[in-house]
């Protein structure tokens, strides 16, 4: 810009912007793998003048210079071309000659991503570095009396249930009269929470539903994944791998007269269907697949006519009222499948979860609850619901266990917990501590996309460009030039490294604490925290 | 750890028995207190079988209070058993009005009940009890049953049994089941003491229970009044045999498969495997995770044994016809039943049940992987 023109509003310098690019001319051999790379043309090929003084060592030369230009690499200030950190530039250059940096005050950036009138939409986190579960300590540690168990040696089974068991008194009357009993599934406790195909690649898809075969079949884990609101594609559906596979339904029922007409083809069982109310990311919100992401195949899988965007209302619109569409809903979906397969619904975290539950727990075809907190992720969603939308999920599950327990119900109405498991790293202490609150089984989804497929997002807002169909990682782009980045093999021997150390850790858990024939749902009197009010709401140990 | 000792015997005997059988053991319990569980009594007993019996700790305030709380309901002493101790106890053992041991007649109003009402008015009625004593600290009560006597008492086995003369006449019975202290809360309160009761089932335990909070979570939202207590965490497993077998209506060869159910492999080669898959869904809820052995008393009088999924605790039981003991260690069974066949001597394992029956002539052992009887 030059100083004389005008400035328009929304005219930035690169220090306003929140990522800045550092380029260094020495090191860059000006190969433009950084400019081609970046998803959101942040960087071009800048051509830079530079004027060199040369003054003369003697008296009888005048003064002179010269001015030369040079090629490298310049930022763009354009909102539209905002810099997004996620350094993919710096992963391609030879030389390291290019990092983007995270500006060291709160951006003006901000201010002027609403251009048109349309907020800032993003996918990605929250962006709140802390959570509250890192702070949960497991402070029963069995010593003397009942030596802890040994993580490495003794046997563990920590299975957990998904589906309505009965009360054993009424079990046992219907065993003995031949009556129905609701279908269990007896599954891993950490579940692959719902990512959409869609939302996610294909590859991405694929090495996780790859990752979750070998679990099941060659390591004897009966790890399961949610398919999130985006169908299933057609070979799945026909294939024996199904039984791993927990089909969503959600408000735009995605892709579900493809799975109907499947149903008189299908081998085996999905192991249940969840019926998607909320999600922790955009709580209130319907799913939202972005036009740019509607490809051919996506459009096929879902039903739905290609390259426009697939927002989901907020509510099954089907129903006259939620308890109307949660009964009626669970029950239709139950009996699609001959009664032969849990059916239960997942909402985000919020203050009126009690109500849901309270519901659920007068309705015998339920199956459990699932409940997302506030820092769960998505792929794309408005910054606002993202950043202020929500419920915690620590009291929100402690609260809904809580509930089932003086209803006598702890055992009959699993509750799973997600929304931020792992956002820090640790993934298994967060999953055991929701465990402890009375969570009988954890959902994670984040954790998967950073473990498994190296996604570059953080709390502290890198890439989150998920919605746009531009993950430089190929993890959520529709784009064959983008996701062919990933390797679907290796994505599936990701998974599978992430749920083996997540079984040891949890074990490194459970062990001291001196459990390991069951899991420790429940087991309150072996968390404490460090804040009096803390450990008051969520009724545990305060421990200082 | 504590030491258990437990023995039934065709002849009656005197709780002195128990208590020498735990002071051989008494390496393994530190002597801060000793309960005492005795059924199938003889002597003056003998002829009042249906008689309950109330066992407690008085104060002479809580004495009063008692008999006019019994008098109003109905009840009439039919026999009494003072003990009358001396001024002072022994050191470590606290000072007490009146150990109480006493019979009564059933009020009128009760003829009639079915035995389910009968039994559960005697256990509300000690509830009443146990709950007015919580109140004023006056009354403690044990048990209140026919044909069951309790005694728990803090110090050491040997100087409380001397201090209460327990080797008397009127004392003696055949099933007698008795456990020594190692304490691992400070204060000790005696509704923390093993043995506990409830509705004619007894059991003790040694080790901690690990999955104590999420079980009593459980059984304390059955709705059943006699849930309640668990000032030890080894209650529950009182009442979890006792949920097993009156709310369930399994036999004692189902308590191990609530408790401690197999591993899924396991399951489905047992001949009652979708049975079982099903019992361990329905009650995950109550299976143990701790190291324990387990000795309990059936209201027929049966004893058994069990151990945890890890048999992580010793255990051991012994006898020969019409008399069998089970004790934490070899030297109780040794001191209790010195000429008996030693080879015979049995060690219940990680998926046995070992019971004796109210006959007492042998030890039957049932293994979690025997074909299960179902429930009635
Ligand atoms: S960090 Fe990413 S968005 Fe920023 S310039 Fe580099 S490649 Fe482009
Ligand atoms: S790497 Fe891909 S999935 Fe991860 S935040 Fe960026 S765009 Fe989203």
């Amino acid at each position: 810009m030059q100083p004389e023109r005008p400035i328009s509003p929304s005219s930035l310098s690169v220090k306003d912007l929140r990522w800045q690019i550092l380029w260094d001319k020495e090191t860059c051999t000006l190969c433009g793998k950084c400019t081609a790379v970046c998803p959101v043309n942040a960087i071009e090929l800048g051509v830079f003048r530079k004027r060199l003084i040369e003054p003369p060592v003697g008296f009888l030369e005048p003064p002179g210079n010269i001015t030369k230009s040079y090629y490298g690499v310049r930022q763009k200030t354009d909102p539209a071309y905002a810099c997004v950190g996620c350094a993919m530039c710096n992963m391609v250059c030879p030389n390291n000659a290019i990092a983007p940096m995270r500006a060291d005050e709160v951006d003006k950036l901000r201010f002027h991503l609403d251009r048109g009138g349309q907020p800032r939409r993003r996918g990605g986190r929250r962006n709140v570095p802390g959570v509250l579960l890192d702070r949960l300590k497991f402070i029963r540690i069995s010593m003397l009396t009942d030596p802890a168990l040994d993580a490495g040696r003794h046997e563990f089974e920590l299975r957990t249930l998904l589906g309505r068991v009965l009360p054993p008194e009424e079990n046992l009357q219907h065993i003995r009269e031949h009556g129905w009993i609701p279908p269990v599934r007896e599954i891993y406790p950490l579940v692959i929470g719902g990512m959409s195909f869609g939302a996610l690649s294909p590859n991405m898809w694929e090495g996780l539903q790859m990752g979750v075969a070998y679990l099941n079949e060659e390591l004897g884990m009966p790890v399961r994944m949610s398919t999130g609101e985006g169908g299933c594609p057609p070979r799945l559906l026909r294939s024996r791998f199904l039984k791993y596979v927990i089909l969503q339904i959600a408000s735009g029922y995605f892709g579900w007269d493809e799975i109907l007409h499947a149903i008189p083809e299908m081998k085996e069982d999905p192991c249940a269907i969840e019926i998607k109310y909320g999600q922790g990311a955009k709580p209130g919100d319907g799913g939202l697949l972005m036009w740019y992401k509607v490809n051919r195949l996506i459009a096929a899988i879902r039903g739905v006519p290609a390259g426009v965007s697939l927002p989901s209302p907020p509510t099954h619109q089907t129903q006259y009222s939620i308890e109307e569409s949660v009964a009626k809903m669970i029950q239709s979906m139950s009996m699609a499948w001959g009664f032969r397969v849990p059916v239960y619904p997942k909402i985000s975290g919020t203050s009126t979860a009690l109500a849901v539950l309270n519901n659920l727990t007068r309705n015998p075809y339920a199956a459990g609850l699932a409940i997302d907190g506030e820092d769960g992720g998505t792929g794309a969603a408005y910054n606002v619901s993202m950043n202020h939308m929500g419920h915690p999920i620590a009291s929100n599950i402690r609260d809904a266990y809580l509930t089932l327990v003086k209803l006598g119900m702890q055992n009959q109405l699993p509750l799973f917990a997600g929304g931020g498991v792992g956002k820090t790293g640790n993934l298994a202490a967060n999953a055991a501590a929701l465990i402890m609150l009375g969570a009988s089984g954890i959902q994670t989804g984040k954790y998967i996309m950073q473990a498994a497929a190296g996604c570059l997002g953080s709390e502290s807002d890198r890439c989150n460009i998920c919605n746009i169909g531009l993950c430089p990682k190929g993890i959520t782009a529709q784009d064959p030039r983008l996701y062919r980045r990933l390797n679907v093999d290796d994505v599936a021997q990701r998974v599978v490294d992430v749920f083996l150390s997540f079984d040891t850790e949890l074990k490194k858990i459970v062990a001291p604490l001196g459990r390991s024939t069951s899991l420790p749902i429940g087991m309150s009197d072996a968390l404490g925290v460090d804040d009096y009010r803390t450990a008051e709401r969520l009724s545990i140990k305060y421990v200082v | 750890m504590c030491r258990l000792f437990a023995i039934t015997s065709k002849e009656p005997l005197s709780p002195m028995v128990a208590v020498e059988a735990l002071n051989v053991m008494r390496e393994g319990h530190d002597g801060s207190g000793v309960g005492l569980f005795l059924r199938d009594l003889s002597g003056p007993f003998e002829d009042l079988k249906d008689a309950p019996i109330l066992s407690g700790i008085f104060s002479e305030e809580g004495l009063k209070r008692l008999d006019t709380f019994m008098m109003d309901v109905g009840f009439m002493t039919k026999y009494k058993i003072s003990i009358k101790v001396p001024k002072t106890p022994p050191p470590g053992v606290p000072r007490r009005d009146i150990y109480l041991i006493r019979a009564y007649e059933y009020p009128e109003e009760w003829e009639g009940l079915s035995r389910e009402d009968l039994h559960f008015r005697l256990m509300t009625t000690r509830l009443q009890l146990r709950s007015m004593g919580e109140q004023k600290e006056d009354m403690i009560v044990f048990s209140f049953w026919p044909d069951v006597i309790m005694l728990k008492e803090i110090g050491d086995p040997m100087a409380v049994a001397r201090h209460l003369q327990l080797d008397r006449k009127e004392l003696r019975a055949r099933v007698l089941m008795a456990q020594g202290r190692q304490n691992t809360n400070y204060a000790i309160n005696l509704y923390a003491c093993h043995p506990f009761f409830i509705q004619g089932f007894a059991s003790m335990t040694n080790g901690e229970n690990t999955a104590f909070i999420p079980i009593r979570t459980f059984l304390e939202s059955r709705g059943f009044p006699g849930y309640i207590g668990y000032n030890s965490d080894s209650e529950v497993f009182t009442h979890i045999l006792h949920y097993t077998t009156t709310r369930l209506g399994f036999g004692i060869e189902a308590y191990k498969h609530i408790i401690t159910p197999l591993q899924d492999g396991d399951i489905e080669k047992h001949p009652n495997a979708e049975f079982l898959r099903r019992l361990k869904q329905t009650c995950r809820p109550l299976i143990i995770d701790g190291p324990n052995c387990v000795i309990g008393c059936l209201p027929d009088g049966s004893l058994f044994m069990v151990q945890d999924r890890k048999k992580l605790r010793p255990g051991v039981v012994g006898g020969k016809p019409g008399m069998f003991a089970f004790s934490s260690e070899i030297c109780g069974l040794d001191a209790a039943i010195p000429l008996r066949d030693k080879s015979r001597d049995l060690q219940p394992m990680y998926l046995d049940t070992a019971v004796v029956g109210p006959d007492r002539q042998e030890v039957r052992l049932c293994s979690q992987k025997d074909p299960l009887a179902l429930p009635r």
